[in-house]
């Protein structure tokens, strides 16, 4: 690898040291108490030997464990058996890895050694060839007279992605109707239901204070349609129904004697809003804390979501259960591009 | 001379095998290599055995899980979950943990081992930084290293969301939230994302393809540019006598540092193991699958993933804009993108920002002492201080349930701290490091105080000071101490203003920002005037007619006397 010309390891150092001080090489070596007690000497190739055999028990250990602690149906017992299986491999690996670096370190020569360094770039001779080479290569190819290939190639090679990248774009989305945002299920009429019991929810059961999860009638495994997924649309359609004292309310369009009904689908980028606070009437989103106000059309109080939870309007049927009057007023969960258009 | 069977064996194969692959050379111009030895170099070690292990139990994981989001009711052992409704994913994540002997083990391995080599990867990332190894020749491989934390990130995330469970859903959520706002092409490419609306079918299998071939697959060509590189250029060495950029001293590669790395390469593995043994990490038959409706607080990200969090946390909302119709999410968007954005780009073209206000062309093969580099190091300190804030705001609501603080407060006090701390680190760093090469002087020009009071015949108390020896000596003075970069005046000698001036203002500017703080280093007259003054008390002490005393070390005073910086501002 090294030429024989000038050392030039040479060109790289540079001394910044005031003019007399002179690099005064290496500290002279320290003997490890191995090196001259040969008792010392012994006892570490005890220990690696030792360490090593440690690793061979680990192994035995893993095997013993696999058998004799089985993962079984409770979290203390795949703890245990994750606890012992691990203790095992965990000594199979350490032995092996302690044994050897304590070999390294008390037994194989300890003297540093010196390597030059060589600039990093290629000799000027060497650039001046590589470029006659490409040069002739070039002149072989006959590209420079020739412009016609050129373009050609050029363009080729231009349009090669179109091709693969249609028909994956063209997949990827789906069917790329992202009008999809702006509706769920609600509609005039939908009863209002338990999350996750699935019934429908009579006013006058709902007390003050109290928090209601809810779901779309419909939303159910046996009654969705072929072409309704039911996490696209429990993700869109969730609801969080709570009832406060009529006169704490400062609008009461939408709502039902104090009973009102929010998005649970946080505004700012989509978490699930649902710790609500009795005393202020605050919803708060545990994600990034954005705290909305249920008594004042789950306006933003605090954090990063700008807009409030989007309002399900709601009234009663003739039974006194809880539907929607309408969907959603404007789309739902956070904001997009073209969201208002 | 005779042979053992083993000798001729291994003969025999070194020669079918160099007849075929010529490898003889390859093996006389490495085996002997040399590596330097420092703690620090073990910490990209750390990543890379880190990663092993996380090809080795991904592969054990691969066996069994199942990466399909199709509705199927629980069965399993975990009563908790029967007949729960859920994704195969996450039943599968439960058959590994339950049914799969060892199966837990390896989902724990693997996730603890994911922690380790993210933390790895930027520990190792910060000794690359603090000590300049990023310079020429190794600004590329800098550039390599980058990538590759970006990937680690991609593939923390990508796994992250595997299990289909209650927190990885909701990662998943804000992530679509995230891609939603993005400027005019944001629902479509949440649908690009998804296959659809969110959460839709095709995510989980989506994302088990990038997580287990397409990212792993990257980073194991970029690990293997990367040590590539390693060797090519040669590991760089600290300071000290004895070594120059010309020369590499250390240990060969074989045997000392194959059983040294190869050693620690175990211990790394045992390590993991050791913490997947005992302790819990993502038990997600607790968490439950992934249902759009529920939530819980005080739900946590893996680390890597808590400074976008806290950023999210941080950013008010009011900076949410409709113009024209048109919904542009500022208050998503700076926090997740532009926040983000600006602090890898400046750790990404770092190598090239400091080569530029340097206008240095040589190659570095000695490491920096951090406090020689004073803006560079103020200036990691900065980044590292702004990640932080970012990432104790990821956990704010954590601070304020376990401080009993107001949630609100504690946001405003991150708000105000991100912009303060950075400065204000930046400047007490920089300090700190201008007052150890100002010590180093003192040092270099007084020698080590001794602790020993000694008066003098006509009554003068001094210190004896000990002077260094030759080899610290070397180390304290050998160290480049740039000076900003001169640039030719704006009008040439004919009074025409120069084309280019103005780009070199620019640069004069950067390079006045790294290099006008400086303490100059000492000087050859100063060093000799220093000498002779030693020589002087030298000469009195041997005088004669001295009372020496010891005095215990906490009452002795330093006799030194401060040096003037030279452009100390
Ligand atoms: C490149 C670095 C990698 C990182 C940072 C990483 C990170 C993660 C994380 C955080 C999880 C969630 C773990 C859990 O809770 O169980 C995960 C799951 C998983 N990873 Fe990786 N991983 C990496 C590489 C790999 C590789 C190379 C494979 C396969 C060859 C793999 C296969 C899997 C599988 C199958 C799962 C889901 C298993 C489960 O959670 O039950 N990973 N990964
Ligand atoms: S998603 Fe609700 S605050 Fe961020």
């Amino acid at each position: 690898m090294s030429t024989n010309d000038t050392p030039r390891h040479d060109e790289l150092v540079v001394t910044h040291a005031p003019e007399g001080v002179v690099d005064p090489g290496l500290p002279p070596h320290q003997p490890r108490l191995g090196d001259t007690d040969p008792k010392a000497s012994k006892r570490s190739e005890r220990i690696v030997a030792a360490l090593f055999g440690l690793s061979v028990l680990g192994s035995i250990g893993v095997i013993v464990a696999y058998f004799a602690f089985p993962p079984g149906e409770s979290v203390s017992s795949i703890q245990q058996s994750n606890m012992f299986l691990g203790l095992g491999l965990a000594f199979c690996f350490a032995g092996i890895g302690f044994g050897a670096v304590h070999w390294a370190k008390s037994i194989m020569n300890d003297h540093e050694k010196v390597e030059e360094r060589h600039p990093q770039r290629s000799s000027d001779e060497d650039r001046a060839a590589a470029v006659e080479v490409l040069k002739e290569g070039a002149a072989d190819s006959g590209i420079a007279r020739r412009s016609a290939l050129k373009g050609g190639l050029i363009t080729a090679l231009a349009l090669l992605p179109l091709p693969v990248a249609l028909p994956l774009i063209g997949n990827v989305g789906a069917d790329w109707d992202v009008s999809k945002f702006r509706h769920t299920m609600w509609r005039r009429g939908t009863r209002l239901m338990t999350d996750p019991t699935y019934r429908p929810i009579r006013a006058a059961d709902v007390t003050i204070g109290s928090v209601v999860h809810v779901i779309p009638e419909g939303l159910h495994h046996d009654e969705l349609e072929s072409d309704q997924s039911f996490m696209d649309e429990k993700a869109k359609a969730v609801v969080l129904l709570v009832r406060l004292d009529e006169r704490d309310l400062k609008h009461t369009e939408g709502s039902y004697h104090g009973i009102v009904a929010f998005s649970k689908i946080c505004t700012h980028v989509g978490c699930p809003v649902a710790l609500y606070e009795q005393q202020t009437h605050h919803l708060l989103c545990p994600c990034h804390q954005s705290t909305f106000d249920v008594a004042d059309g789950a306006k933003v109080v605090f954090g990063p979501a700008k807009r409030a939870l989007p309002q399900l309007p709601i009234t009663v049927d003739d039974e006194g259960y809880l539907i929607a009057t309408d969907d959603f007023s404007e789309p739902i969960g956070p904001s997009f591009w073209e969201r208002v258009k | 001379m005779t042979t053992t069977r083993l000798e001729r064996a291994s003969a025999g194969t070194a020669d079918f095998l160099d007849q075929r692959t010529g490898i003889g050379v390859a093996v006389k111009n490495f085996a002997r290599k040399i590596f330097p030895d420092h703690w620090s170099f073990l910490l990209g070690e750390i990543a890379l055995f880190s990663f092993v292990v996380l090809l080795g139990s991904g592969i054990f994981l691969t066996m069994f899980f199942v990466p399909s989001m199709t509705e199927v009711h629980y069965e399993g052992p975990w009563a908790p979950m029967h007949g729960v409704e859920m994704s195969e994913a996450f039943a599968s994540t439960l058959r590994l943990s339950f049914e799969v002997r060892g199966g837990l083990l390896m989902r724990q391995i693997h996730h603890w081992a994911a922690l380790l080599f993210m933390a790895a990867i930027v520990v190792h990332m910060l000794r690359v930084f603090f000590t300049g190894a990023f310079r020429k020749p190794r600004e590329l491989n800098w550039v390599v290293g980058f990538t590759l934390l970006i990937l680690g990130l991609a593939a923390g995330f990508t796994g992250y969301s595997l299990p289909d469970d209650v927190l990885s859903g909701n990662g998943l959520r804000i992530t679509d939230g995230v891609v939603k706002a993005i400027p005019i092409i944001g629902s479509y490419m949440s649908y690009f994302v998804f296959g659809g609306e969110f959460p839709g079918t095709d995510i989980i299998p989506r994302l088990f393809t990038l997580h287990i071939l397409v990212v792993p697959g990257l980073i194991l060509a970029l690990i293997g540019l990367h040590l590539f590189l390693v060797v090519l250029h040669k590991h760089t060495q600290f300071p000290g006598s004895g070594r120059t950029d010309g020369n590499v001293v250390g240990f060969p590669l074989f045997p000392v540092y194959t059983a040294k790395a190869g050693g620690f390469a175990f211990i790394v593995f045992g390590l993991i193991t050791l913490m997947a043994a005992t302790i819990q990490i993502n038990p997600v038959w607790n968490y439950g699958p992934y249902d759009p409706s529920p939530v819980s607080a005080g739900a946590q990200p893996d680390w890597y993933m808590l400074f976008l969090e806290g950023s999210l946390r941080l950013m008010p909302g009011q900076t949410e804009y409709v113009i024209g119709g048109y919904t542009l999410s500022l208050n998503v968007l700076i926090p997740a993108v532009v926040i983000p954005g600006l602090l890898f780009t400046v750790l990404g073209a770092w190598p090239f920002l400091e080569a530029y206000a340097t206008g240095e062309k040589r190659e570095h093969h000695v490491l920096d002492r951090p406090r020689n580099a004073p803006t560079r190091t103020a200036a990691g300190v900065a980044i590292v201080t702004a990640f932080f804030i970012l990432v104790l705001a990821g956990a704010n609501d954590l601070i304020a349930t376990h401080f009993e603080m107001s949630l609100n407060d504690i946001t405003w006090a991150f708000r105000v701290l991100f912009f303060v701390a950075p400065v204000f680190a930046f400047w007490i760093t920089k300090r700190i490091c201008l007052g150890l090469q100002r010590r180093d002087r003192d040092l270099v020009l007084h020698g080590h105080e001794s602790a020993t009071i000694v008066r003098l015949a006509h009554g003068e108390y001094i210190e004896v000071h000990k002077p260094l020896d030759e080899h610290e000596l070397w180390l304290r003075v050998n160290y480049s101490s740039p000076r900003p970069i001169e640039i030719e005046p704006a009008e040439d000698s004919r009074g025409v203003r120069r084309k280019g001036y103005r780009a070199d203002r620019i640069r004069r500017r950067l390079s006045e920002f790294f290099y006008a703080d400086r303490i100059e280093p000492v000087s050859a007259e100063e060093l000799a005037a220093a000498r002779a003054h030693q020589a002087e008390h030298h000469a009195l002490l041997e005088g004669g007619g001295r009372h020496s005393a010891a005095l215990p070390a906490e009452e002795s005073t330093s006799t030194t006397v401060d040096v003037e910086a030279t452009s100390d501002r």
